[in-house]
């Protein structure tokens, strides 16, 4: 298993390498102009000098290779240094924001926690909803239940989350006055009262992405559970003299769960990606919303970076599916 | 064997019935027998003929919905377990009654180990320790024949050959002790010795518990050397039913004769499935209210196909249901009786 991780994590290096050209490739040919959100009244001369700054007189490869120094060598070096005071990043030059000349880095780690606590816990409320509605569906398969949760999850799956967010602040702030509509970022909790207000702040986004979320993965809890139903092994456990309890939560669940795992743990980098809609409805200021703006701005070694960050996580969490795969199921083995 | 004795089992008049979106199949149809403390009754019949979902129907382990036991009764020490509590119900599976299932190698559960496996029941039934439960699964898989055992346990069932896994079903069923082992052909993917090794097995088990067993086979070969009964089924009924000497010296239905010319004639010799008869096995969309046979008997009669044939005594325990049987209606059916003899 370990050799397997380690030879699938040198197999990541050329992905991420091919990756990471390709973003940098596709937004050097978009069209856009950084210096395009400048006065017109700066002179020609200003404005090379300004693009001189920026780098960006430099050919395209020579600017790649520079950035590639940056993220793969330069920014973990920060990040040590951050973690443990060392110096080894002294006096080399970050990635920096075009839009804000700050680094870009700086800002990511700025905006993490709203996406991480708003999307992620989204993301978990999703799942631990998902899997017992998913394995009461698929016992009581056709029941009132089943039928109630397959018409809401298709409801949740087919509704776009730009539609269920602003139907619930319409209901609920704006009619009913129960949420705030703007998550407010710079609310610290310090004590219950500030406690409560975050609940509140998030209880409509999470809900939304909860519901979207559950949607889906009580849909794929449900169908491998009714897989595993009607397995052979079932009728070995009951007449084993097995209680329904135990037939249903260890012998088939612990099947059903294998591929249900692996999708929730494939599912994983899209909370980094942040929700964006969502951010945006919400005005969440978090990672989704943050490229959206880079984006607008032109600010390409902002969304080089996040987009290729996103990029590792779907690599990395690939190799975390798998591995859990081989974990979960005996029959794998990848030695 | 153990003649006279009340029956440890006692079914009557057993009906199931699989209710499919292409319509009702109906698999077992009026399905009466009984057995003895430590007996064993062999059970043949072709593909299809109900064997395994009769055994099932026993014990309630036919998948619900589609199927539905729609009568009988299947009395075991004194209570109907067609009527009796889950709760109860699941006391006697496993601990009283082991069942052996027909297909080895989706029969174990992938993700467990054997001796989990083997170890659930020992625990859930006779509140073994771990520990215990563990020795006793030892136990039981080194005498199923499986080398090694000890070290075996912590393997999965993919790490098993078919023939292995289907030992290790015979060990889980037989882990309690059970008072009856319903064993749906749990030698076929056998070779030769360890087929001799698990007969004797149970051989000694019936001696030693009084456990009776019922075996489902294909192999009449085996049938013959090893049963004290064998009860013949097709389209879901008994078609014939009597001791072993009786079944294999005097078969009365035609079903039975023509199954008793596809036994294999080299010992040892794979059993073929039994469907070098002439024709197919009905498929029942009612319960049939004529001979099931009728299409594929030689001896078919008018009446054949406007009544379905009781059983009829035709000996000491032996009886067949075929009109050739009826005494009543003996003038009739003498001639063609005579001409085919
Ligand atoms: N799940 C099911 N749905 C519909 N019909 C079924 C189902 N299972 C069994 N049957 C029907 O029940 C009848 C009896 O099947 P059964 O499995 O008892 O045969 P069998 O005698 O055990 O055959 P074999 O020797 O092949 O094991 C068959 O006609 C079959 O089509
Ligand atoms: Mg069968």
């Amino acid at each position: 298993m370990l050799t397997f991780a380690i030879r699938r994590l040198i197999l990541a290096v050329p992905t991420l390498l091919f990756i990471g050209l390709v973003i940098f490739l596709l937004l050097e040919l978009a069209p856009g102009d950084p210096m395009a959100d400048q006065p017109l009244t700066i002179p020609p001369e200003v404005r090379e000098q300004m693009r001189q700054a920026l780098g960006l007189d430099q050919p395209w490869w020579v600017r790649f290779s520079l950035w590639l120094y940056q993220i793969a060598v330069v920014e973990p070096q920060v990040l040590i240094d951050h973690l443990f005071g060392t110096s080894f990043a002294e006096g080399k030059a970050r990635i920096i924001s075009w839009q804000t000349k700050f680094p870009v880095m700086d800002i990511i780690v700025q905006r993490l926690p709203q996406t991480l606590w708003v999307v992620g816990m989204a993301y978990l409320v999703g799942v631990l909803i998902a899997i017992p509605i998913g394995i009461i569906s698929a016992v009581r398969q056709y029941s009132a239940f089943d039928q109630i949760g397959t018409f809401v999850s298709m409801v949740g799956f087919s509704v776009p989350t730009f539609f269920t967010g602003v139907l619930m602040i319409v209901i609920f702030s704006v009619n009913l006055g129960w949420f705030p509509s703007i998550y407010n970022t710079q609310l610290r909790v310090t004590d219950w009262d500030s406690f409560l207000q975050q609940l509140r702040q998030m209880a409509m986004p999470v809900f939304v992405l909860a519901l979207y979320n559950a949607s889906q993965i009580s849909r794929y809890m449900r169908a491998s559970m009714l897989d595993n139903l009607q397995q052979d092994y079932v009728r070995t456990a009951r007449a084993k003299g097995m209680t329904e309890r135990t037939v249903v939560l260890r012998h088939v669940l612990r099947n059903s769960m294998i591929p249900v795992v692996t999708v929730i743990a494939l599912g994983i980098p899209s909370i980094f990606g942040g929700a964006i809609i969502t951010e945006q409805v919400f005005k969440v200021n978090g990672l989704g919303q943050l490229l959206i703006i880079a984006i607008n701005a032109n600010d390409l070694p902002m969304v080089q970076t996040l987009t290729f960050m996103f990029a590792v996580l779907i690599v990395l969490f690939n190799l975390i599916a798998d591995i859990l795969y081989g974990i979960l199921d005996p029959r794998i083995r990848y030695d | 064997m153990t003649d006279g004795a009340a029956p440890v089992l006692d079914v009557r008049d057993l009906r199931t019935v699989f209710r499919t979106r292409g319509g009702a199949v109906h698999a077992v149809n009026g399905v009466s027998f009984s057995l003895k403390a430590g007996e064993l009754l062999g059970v043949v019949g072709e593909s299809g003929s109900g064997k395994s979902v009769t055994m099932m129907s026993l014990l309630r382990l036919v998948p619900s919905p589609p199927a539905e036991v729609t009568g009988g009764a299947v009395l075991f020490e004194g209570r109907d377990l067609l009527r009796l509590p889950e709760a109860e119900l699941r006391r006697l599976r496993g601990g009283r009654i082991g069942f052996v299932f027909q297909d080895p190698m989706t029969s174990l559960n992938p993700v467990f180990t054997v001796g989990y496996q083997i170890m659930e029941p020992l625990r859930v039934h006779l509140g073994l320790s771990r520990r215990a439960a563990r020795d006793r699964a030892a136990e039981l898989l080194s005498l199923v024949g499986i080398p090694d055992a000890r070290s075996r346990l912590s393997d999965y069932p993919h790490q098993f050959s078919g023939g292995m896994r289907q030992r290790v079903m015979i060990a889980i069923a037989l882990a309690c002790n059970p008072k009856v082992l319903i064993a749906d052909e749990p030698t076929t993917a056998l070779d030769v010795t360890i087929q001799a090794q698990i007969l004797d097995l149970m051989a000694s088990l019936r001696e030693k518990l009084g456990m009776a067993v019922i075996w489902i086979t294909h192999d009449l070969g085996v049938i013959a050397g090893i049963a004290d009964r064998v009860m013949v089924m097709y389209g879901g009924q008994i078609v014939e039913h009597g001791p072993v000497e009786a079944i294999f010296g005097n078969p009365s239905h035609p079903y039975t004769r023509a199954l008793l010319t596809t036994v294999p004639r080299v010992r040892g010799e794979r059993p073929r499935r039994l469907t070098v008869i002439e024709g197919q096995p009905p498929l029942l969309t009612a319960p049939p209210d004529f001979c099931t046979f009728r299409d594929r008997c030689s001896q078919a009669y008018e009446i054949c196909d406007r009544l379905n044939p009781q059983r009829y005594p035709v000996g000491e325990g032996h009886d067949a249901a075929c009109f050739l049987c009826d005494p009543g209606l003996a003038p009739q059916s003498a001639a063609p009786r005579v001409a085919h003899v």
